[in-house]
Formats: structure tokens, sequence, C-alpha cells
């Protein structure tokens, strides 16, 4: 007969099976239409290209070479692809501008909403959600309307007599800078707001009648306090900023590339679809060195206040 | 009389998140403004106009376009939502047990890869696919939506799951209910918040997609969203902000709707 300990394994090992079952839909749609794929680019940076895209089944390590060098089409030799650097410092620079901008203009804003009422606070929240989820390229094409030659900024302007002639701010890396800010503002609000709202503002009392000045209690107590929100929002800003396509392309024209046009004109008309391949695994790379750096932050930060 | 210390407040915080709050909403309703002008150039105001929205109607490609947008939304927000609830029951309430941190990884992967990098993945496997079986439908799109879906509905469902109480379970199971019995009329009344906050969340996330779908869908496959980012290419027309204005109003519509949903319940 059954002991009781073993009609509990194996009501255990019964739930863990249907647990299996009930979760394989899920898993097997991810696995086919989002992780597999990728185990397939890694794949391709590996192959020859073909004539017209695609690729032939030749192993080469061709691709690689040419994510940061380039080959002279006369002698042969080997130099730094000048034009891959440009665009892979552009795009890191840009998105870390993009951060440091949200965080001086996230962080205010999420202190104002977690400082609010409580029955408030919701409404402020809902104010900063709503832009979120609005189409993306409907955000960047509005920003385009402020930043054109006969736009908002522009009729302002000379509105007020400050210049005669339109300045020329679309296709500019400040207008992809301003487009990327604009558009991930909210990610980096909301995770700033979720660690604010759980300051006990008892230790900011306290500060202050230990006579610290305003600045050293946003400088010593709430800084440190929201350090888990900081780093969360950072992250949520600086992987999406990495790989724009849509706001580098609307607003940046033709000559302010980031990486993710660089891969697509891989794509398109390069027709080289192994260094395409090559270029997404190197931003792959770029945004799991990010992530390890938020994991580590985050565990540390959990291990200090447990 | 002097201000109240406040213990809470920091200097030029207020005036920041102000001017913050301005600055997010200058651009949609500068977009919005001129969506109602009368002109062809965007910018110089002639006078109120619905002459774009009314262009924008008789367009055959927008209608078209607009269509497709909301069938591979509604069909990849419901397969999302069904699979996600699975997997949310499945991986929720339960003592930590193998492969469960891999799950969720693996249902996040998604969240975590650009964008660019998954929709190159895409184009690669489909036109593969495609070559192979000569089919080249909706179902590639479908696919893909469905998948970057799925961590959005999972999350809220997986929120909701976690915040009830077992023991109602357990009391129907002492009432002797099966386990069918007990998930149909326990669990899934509870858990219906979530789940609709969910497939709301996948058919926003689904209808505003640009970058996956530019490089998945086949010709004529055109979905609002890029057939506005292949007219925006091909230099601005003034009835792109008439149709940016509706699809705003739209997704404003559902974010509201589902805003007001999710604070009555709780």
């Amino acid at each position: 007969m059954a002991t009781a300990k073993e009609i509990a394994d194996k009501a255990e090992s019964n739930d863990i099976r249907s647990r299996w079952l009930l979760s394989a839909p899920a898993l097997l749609i991810v696995f086919l239409a989002a992780l597999g794929p990728l185990l397939i680019v890694v794949v391709y940076s590996f192959l020859t290209p073909g004539n017209y895209g695609d690729v032939k089944w030749q192993f080469s390590t061709d691709a690689w070479v040419s994510v940061l060098l380039q080959r002279d089409a006369f002698d042969d030799t080997l130099s730094f692809a000048s034009a891959h650097l440009s665009i892979f410092w552009r795009s890191v620079s840009l998105s870390a501008m993009t951060t440091i901008l949200t965080l001086i203009f996230g962080f205010p804003t999420a202190y104002f909403i977690a400082t609010r009422p409580e029955h408030r606070r919701d409404i402020w929240l809902f104010l900063i959600t709503i832009p979120f989820w609005t189409n993306l390229l409907i955000r960047t094409f509005a920003m385009q309307e402020v930043l054109r030659n006969d736009g908002l900024i522009n009729w302002l302007l000379q509105l007020l007599r400050i210049t005669d002639h339109p300045i020329q701010l679309m296709y500019t890396n400040f207008a992809v800078l301003l487009g990327m800010v604009y558009v991930f503002l909210p990610l980096m609000v909301l995770p700033l707001y979720a660690s604010m709202e759980k300051i006990d503002f008892r230790l900011i009392e306290a500060g202050y009648d230990l006579y610290a000045t305003r600045f050293q209690v946003l400088r010593r107590i709430i800084v440190p306090l929201v350090a888990p929100g900081i780093v969360a929002g950072s992250i949520l800003v600086f992987i999406p900023s990495l790989g724009a396509y849509v706001t580098p392309r609307v607003l940046g024209g033709g000559t302010n590339l980031m990486i993710g046009n660089l891969i697509e004109l891989q794509f398109g008309q390069g027709r080289n679809w192994p260094l395409g391949a090559a270029l997404s695994i190197t931003l792959m790379a770029i945004v799991m060195v990010a992530l390890l750096f938020y994991v580590r932050n985050m565990t540390r930060s959990d291990g200090s206040h447990g | 009389m002097a201000k109240r210390f406040d213990v809470r407040q920091q200097n030029g915080f207020v005036t920041i998140a102000m001017v913050c709050f301005f600055l997010l909403y200058l651009p949609i309703g500068t977009l919005v403004v001129f969506a109602f002008n009368d002109n062809e150039s965007l910018a110089i105001w002639k006078g109120f106009s619905l002459r774009w929205f009314h262009v924008a109607w008789n367009y055959t490609l927008v209608i078209e376009s607009s269509i497709r947008s909301f069938q591979i939304a509604a069909v990849a927000a419901v397969l999302a939502t069904i699979t996600a609830t699975m997997a949310a029951l499945a991986t929720t309430r339960t003592k930590p047990y193998r492969g469960l941190t891999l799950k969720y990884a693996f249902i996040n992967q998604p969240l975590m890869v650009p964008e660019i990098v998954t929709a190159v993945a895409l184009l690669i496997v489909f036109s593969r696919i495609k070559i192979w079986t000569g089919y080249s439908g909706l179902g590639y799109l479908i696919a893909a939506h469905t998948a970057f879906c799925i961590p959005f509905a999972y999350l809220p469902i997986r929120a909701r799951l976690e915040s009830m109480d077992l023991s109602l379970e357990t009391a129907a199971a002492d009432l002797y209910a099966g386990k069918w019995q007990a998930f149909r009329h326990v669990t899934l009344p509870l858990l219906w918040p979530g789940i609709l906050a969910g497939l709301m969340l996948a058919f926003v996330v689904s209808l505003d997609d640009v970058v996956i779908t530019e490089f998945v869908k086949s010709g004529g496959q055109d979905t609002l969203p890029t057939f506005m980012l292949g007219q925006i290419r091909r230099g601005v027309t003034p009835e792109i902000n008439a149709i940016s204005t509706v699809f705003l109003v739209l997704s404003i519509g559902i974010v509201t709707a589902f805003f007001f949903f999710s604070r009555k319940r709780t």
C-alpha cells in the first residue's frame, strides 16, 4: 500500500506536469517567434552574403571582421571601419544623454507625483501613461511638427524676432535626442515613482531635525533611497534608446543613423545579411552587458536592505 | 504669512514637474490642432476644417491598413492572452520547482531584446519559411505579434493571481468542486480583471508596433503604422495628421477605459 508520502509525492509530480503542460503554448510561441529566430541570427552572422540578399551557406567570419574593421578595396589592408564606429558611438552617446536628460526631468516629476495626496496620484500617473500608450510613431511624428522648419519652435522664434529665417532643427542629432527624451520619459518616471512611493518621510524629517539643508537631504537621503528606481529607470530608457529605429529614422533623416538603422540598411539596400546579423548580435551583447550591470546592482541593493 | 515648512517639498521640483507635463502634451497637442488646419502647408493656420479627415477617409489604403491593424491586434491579443493566462496559472502560487525561473526568463524574453533585433531575426526565419511553403498570408504577422504580446498580457495576469487568496479554491475543493469546477466558478471570475487588463495591453501593444511589422510583412500587408511610416518617408502629407489624431483618440480611449476599469475594482 502506498504511504502518505508517496501519495503526496505523486500529487506533486502530477501538479508539476500539468504546470508544464499549461505553460507549453506560451513557451512554444515565444520559442518559435522570438527566441529561436535569435539563435538563427547567430548562425547567419557566420555565413557569406548572397548576391540578392539572403546568404550563401558558406562559413565565413568576414561579417564579424567588418563590424569593426574595413578591408581596403585596393591593397587589401585592414583599418578601423570609421563609419560603423561613429554610428556605434552616436548610438551609445545619444542613449546615455537620453538617459541622463530623462532622469533630470523625470526625477522631480516622479517626486512630485509621489508627494501628492494618495487619491490624486492615480490621476497624475495616468497623465504620464497616456503619451506612453500612444503610438510611438505618432509621438515621433508629433515631435516633427515641433521641430520642422515651419514647425512650432521656428514659428515661435520668428514671432519673437529672435531669428528671421528658420533654424534647421530637423535631421540633426539634437532632433533625435529630443525625440528620444520625449518618447522614453514615461519609462523613467514610472520606476522612479514606484520606489519613491515607498519612501518613509520620517527619515527626511529626521534629516531636517539634524540640521541638514534641502540639498543635503536630497543627496544623502532621497537619492540613496530611490537608487533602485534610478537604476531600473535608466536601464528601461537606455536599452530601447540603443536599439531605437523609428525615432532616428523620422527625426534624424538619412545622415544621423543609429545602430538600429545600420542593421536595417544591411538587410535592405546593403544586401549584406551576415553583416546585419553580426551587428544585431553586437547590439544584443551591449544590451546584455547593461542588463548584467542592472541585475548586479539589484542583488546588491537587495542584500544591503535585507 | 510665511508658508508652512513641508518636509516633502523640494526646491523647484514642482516647477520642473509642471514643465515636464506641459512638454509631454505639447507635441501631440500641436499635431491634433494642425489636423484641423485648412491648409496644404502644415504649419500655417488657415482656418478650421475637417478636410484632411475627409481625405484620409476616402483613401482606400488607409482604411485597408487600419482594418488589417485591428484584425492582427485582435487575433494576436486573444491568442497571447489565452496562452499567457495558462502560463500565469502554471507559474504562480506554487512552491519553486525546477525550470520555474527559466520559464519566467523565457516568457519575458521578448522584452529584453531590442525590437530591431527580433525584427531581423523574424525576417530571416520567415523569409526561409516563405520559400519552403509558399505561404505569405497574415500568419507570420500574427505569430510575431502574439509572441511579443505574451509578456504584456502575462504581467498583469500574474500580478492579479499573486494577490489572490488560495483559500477560496481550497474551500471550493472542500465542498467537492472538481478541479475544473473550482477554476470555472472561483478562480476565473476572480482573475477576470487581470485577464481583461492583459488583453487590453496586448491589443494596444500590437496596434502600436512598427518595427517588427515593417520587417515581417509581405507586399501589400501594411498596417496603419507601417503605412504611415512609408508616407512620412515620402514627405509629409497633411492627412497623416488626421489619421494620427484618430489613432490618438482611439488609444487614449482604450487606456482611459482601462484606467477607470482597474480603479473601480480596487
